[in-house]
């Protein structure tokens, strides 16, 4: 989907659409934006790049109505305007979909879409529905107006949140990492649509860290660091090294390193696994692998395809239904997992590091300090019944130092770090128990690039310790730059697995989509 | 024998307080805000409105020179107010200072029925009587006036008509209460900040407003529950703490609905039902079985909880964001 062929030749010109003069934002210390200047003209796509807190949320934020900034002055088609309030934003057609989004799960969609819209007269649904499908056929989407929020995959509660911005006829439209959540397919679906709607004269500005993306699908690029407009760019005549510098502020090495594995050996071996959920559905169904040391082994599927389910199984937090997961130790001494505790799998060396979507939900404590955090691995060291918080201390100060974690002090709680400092946190306690089996999912989810390739350099690390890396990622880019193997889930099925330096993205992508039989058997990382 | 027509009309009769209660509190917790405060509300209510009765009818000279319109008008606008400042007390708590909803709830339950308390006992030793109980039968036997026709029609006639006008009046605002959250844009968008508030104020709702209206509504309807109690159930007499666990019930009568407003009217003389079962079962003279069938509407309640949750639909379990506080700039 590079070339794409298209109506559509470069920015109209004439007053920009939205114009944003010398926005600044501070949150207490903390200056988010400084004294910023953004345009967008109707007709084109921008893309705002940034590393993590470099302040596009808040930038965004600020245009549509969410935050009000401390100084500055918004445009809207060359006009002075104040906006205060997301209903102020609508009613001058800006309209955002966030990086979560904000639907209710109990209503139909339609009953989304007419949320907050004061039109005088009964609320009638039914209208709403024919107009929304309407909508939708115009750009080309695929939806039934009455199916219930909690119903909806993640690409239709996107299209859902496009409706809503599309009915309420808003032609600004922010869209906030639209693509972290969805399949290959599905984005190149979404990016059909938004050339759809450029072409329609609709002023778009899309917020991602993929560069491939913004080379993709954007006309220009804005590109933010430590809150202040460093640089605008015709995407034409960019390319991703020049962003990436641009938006580190120094020169990046942009390759991920991939070093051979050395003397892989079996260290777990999976055999008809099957896990079912608490309410009896089928979760893995007769998954078979091994996870061999030295070796990175990524696992690609859609998210809930059973990931979550695979990890927490050999980590002992999931009842498994049948099936056996074996560990073998450096002296090839073989031991059973099934059964055992958590604790007892811990301490085979088996170490779990899963970053869920809310990034706090599993493994830190928010409102805990880093030392504190680094305690719920030791506490049960020593036959004192008092803890001893000296190692944990140390631990805490050698994470942060060698991580370069971000952090006003090892006693601030964990919350008040940005997501990035936080995951650093997260991957840096589980590698330092010296594990044998790294598990770690989705550990650079919502991170720039700059933090991602940290943590790339850890896991490779690792990998050379001889250490068995299970990875699981969002990002086939980096899943197919990063692991030896990769192991392809659909729907709680092994659909293949397949050689790292060999894979092909889109046959990935199709294998996480449909069962794919012929791959299935196919072991491609012998080397 | 049991006698059938009795039981009914006596449940319908306890149910009224409850109905109130319920639909009050559902729309408070539709806007996210857990009420815990509801007994202290219901209880401020009926004092409210014994206050403004007790001082009409002392200023009258004689209880037969009593104005009808005076005698249901100042009981009601006293016991709207008093459930209203409670709940403004509440909202300004919980939402513009973000306190802890239950917490908030807990000390305004204590509060109101110290408060009424105080009250009570004040006004009863102002008429110097001997017996710890205040007696307003002139107000309280105009607003519990029956409609006239309800004796010559027998046993229907007693089932249906033999209730005073609140009664009426709390059935019509559960069938309002039902339509306009289920059918109306502004139904919809107090679903919507119950659930999620976050989204809701992403859409242009203004949630503040939201919650202080829905919880200052709840509260004045809840209100009437106590207003009803004294002045028509128990026929204008106020003695401290009579009212009962009334606003725990109507609190579970809440979950027993699901949270839906129509529900509330059979829901609430089950539990009406229930909550009289003992006097119509002949127990003789031991007393502690009485006091298991007290146990039933409580009983009923815990069922309903197990079996709404094992079947752990979305549609019926408790607004999203119920006892949360919510502040935009928080992340």
């Amino acid at each position: 989907m590079t070339d794409v062929p298209s109506k559509h030749a470069g920015p109209v010109g004439g007053t920009p659409a939205v114009q944003m003069c010398g926005i600044t934002k501070r949150f207490g210390s903390l200056v988010a934006n400084d004294s910023v200047d953004l345009e967008v003209y109707k007709g084109e796509v921008l893309a705002l790049l940034g590393e993590n807190g470099s302040g596009k949320t808040t930038l965004m934020d600020a245009l549509c109505g969410l935050y009000f900034p401390d100084a500055g002055q918004i445009l809207i088609d060359g006009k002075p305007v104040t906006i205060t309030s997301p209903k102020d934003a609508f009613d001058y057609g800006i309209g955002m979909i966030h990086q979560h989004f904000k639907l209710v799960d109990v209503f139909t969609m339609v009953e989304n879409v007419v949320l907050g819209l004061d039109q005088p007269g009964k609320l009638d649904l039914k209208a709403a529905a024919d107009k929304i499908t309407q909508i939708a056929d115009t750009y080309g989407f695929d939806v039934d107006p009455y199916q219930k929020v909690y119903d909806m995959s993640v690409s239709q509660k996107q299209t859902a949140e496009i409706l809503k911005l599309l009915y309420r006829g808003a032609d600004i439209l922010i869209l906030d990492e639209p693509t972290a959540v969805l399949t290959p397919q599905e984005a190149d679906k979404l990016f059909a649509v938004l050339r759809n709607m450029r072409d329609d004269g609709k002023a778009i500005i899309i917020i991602t860290h993929k560069l491939r993306e913004v080379l993709d699908i954007s006309d220009r690029v804005a590109i933010l660091r430590k809150g202040r407009h460093v640089a605008d760019l015709v995407t034409k005549q960019t390319n991703e090294q020049e962003m990436t510098d641009l938006m580190v502020g120094h020169k990046v090495h942009l390759n991920i390193d991939r070093p051979l594995p050395v003397d892989p050996k079996p260290r777990i071996e999976v055999h008809g696994l099957t896990v079912k959920s608490a309410d009896g559905l089928t979760k893995l169904d007769d998954v078979s692998f091994a996870a061999k040391s030295g070796e990175v082994l990524g696992i690609a599927g859609i998210s809930g395809s059973g990931q979550k389910e695979l990890l927490e199984a050999i980590a002992g937090l999931q009842p498994v239904a049948s099936g056996s997961i074996t560990y073998i130790g450096d002296d090839g001494k073989r031991e059973e997992l099934v059964g055992k505790s958590p604790r007892d799998i811990a301490s085979l060396g088996v170490a779990l590091s899963f970053v869920p979507e809310d990034r706090l939900g599993m493994g830190l404590v928010a409102n805990m300090d880093i030392t504190d955090n680094m305690m719920l691995r030791s506490y049960r060291v020593g036959s004192s019944p008092f803890a001893d918080r000296k190692p944990p201390r140390q631990l805490a100060e050698k994470v942060v130092e060698e991580l370069d974690v971000q952090t006003s002090g090892i006693s601030d709680p964990v919350r008040r770090m940005s997501g990035g400092n936080v995951q650093k946190v997260l991957v840096g306690r589980e590698i330092s128990s010296s594990p044998t089996v790294l598990l770690t999912a989705y550990a650079v989810r919502g991170l720039d690039i700059n933090t991602s390739y940290t943590i790339y350099d850890l896991i490779n690390e690792q990998k050379k310790r001889g250490v068995a890396v299970v990875y699981v990622g969002e990002d086939l880019d980096v899943l197919i730059a990063l692991a030896d193997r990769i192991l392809v889930l659909c729907d709680g099925k092994v659909s293949g697995i397949v050689d790292g330096r060999t894979a092909d993205k889109n046959k990935v992508g199709m294998m996480m989509t449909e069962l794919h039989e012929e791959g299935g058997a196919n072991d491609g990382a012998e080397h | 024998m049991f006698d059938i027509t009795s039981f009914i009309q006596r449940a319908i009769v306890q149910s009224i307080p409850l109905l109130f209660g319920c639909t009050g509190e559902t729309i408070t917790e539709k806007s996210g805000n857990l009420n815990l405060g509801l007994p202290g509300v219901m209880y401020i209510g009926a004092i409210s409105a014994v206050i403004g009765s007790f001082f009409y009818e002392q200023s009258l000279p004689d209880p037969s020179a009593i104005n009808p319109a005076l005698a249901v008008l100042i009981p009601l606008v006293c016991c709207v107010i008093g459930s209203l400042l409670m709940g403004l007390l509440y909202c300004f708590l919980t939402v513009t200072l973000r306190a802890n909803q239950n917490v908030t709830g807990l000390a305004m339950t204590t509060f109101g029925v110290g408060v009424g308390n105080f009250f009570g006992g004040s006004l009863i030793s102002l008429t110097g009587s001997d017996i710890p109980s205040l007696s307003l039968s002139a107000s309280s036997g105009i607003i519990g006036q029956t409609l006239p026709f309800a004796d010559s029609l027998g046993d229907f006639g007693k089932v249906f008509f033999s209730y005073g006008f609140l009664a009426y009046t709390a059935i019509i605002i559960a069938i309002i209460a039902s339509y306009v959250l289920n059918r109306t844009r502004v139904g919809l968008q107090l679903r919507a900040v119950g659930e999620d508030p976050a989204t809701a104020d992403a859409a242009g709702i203004d949630i503040t407003r939201y919650k202080y209206v829905a919880t200052c509504i709840g509260c004045v309807i809840a209100g009437l529950g106590g207003l009803y109690y004294v002045m028509d159930y128990s026929k204008g007499i106020w003695s401290n703490d009579a009212f009962g666990d009334r606003g725990w019930l109507a609190l579970a009568l809440v979950i027993f609905t699901l949270w839906r407003p129509a529900v509330g009217i059979p829901s609430s003389i089950l539990f009406g039902g229930l909550y009289i079962l003992y006097l119509f079962i002949p127990t003789g003279t031991d007393l502690s079985v009485k006091e298991l069938y007290k146990m039933l509407p409580y009983v009923v309640t815990i069922v309903v909880l197990i079996v709404t949750s094992m079947r752990n639909k979305r549609e019926s379990q408790p607004p999203a964001s119920l006892g949360l506080p919510y502040f935009r700039e928080d992340r």
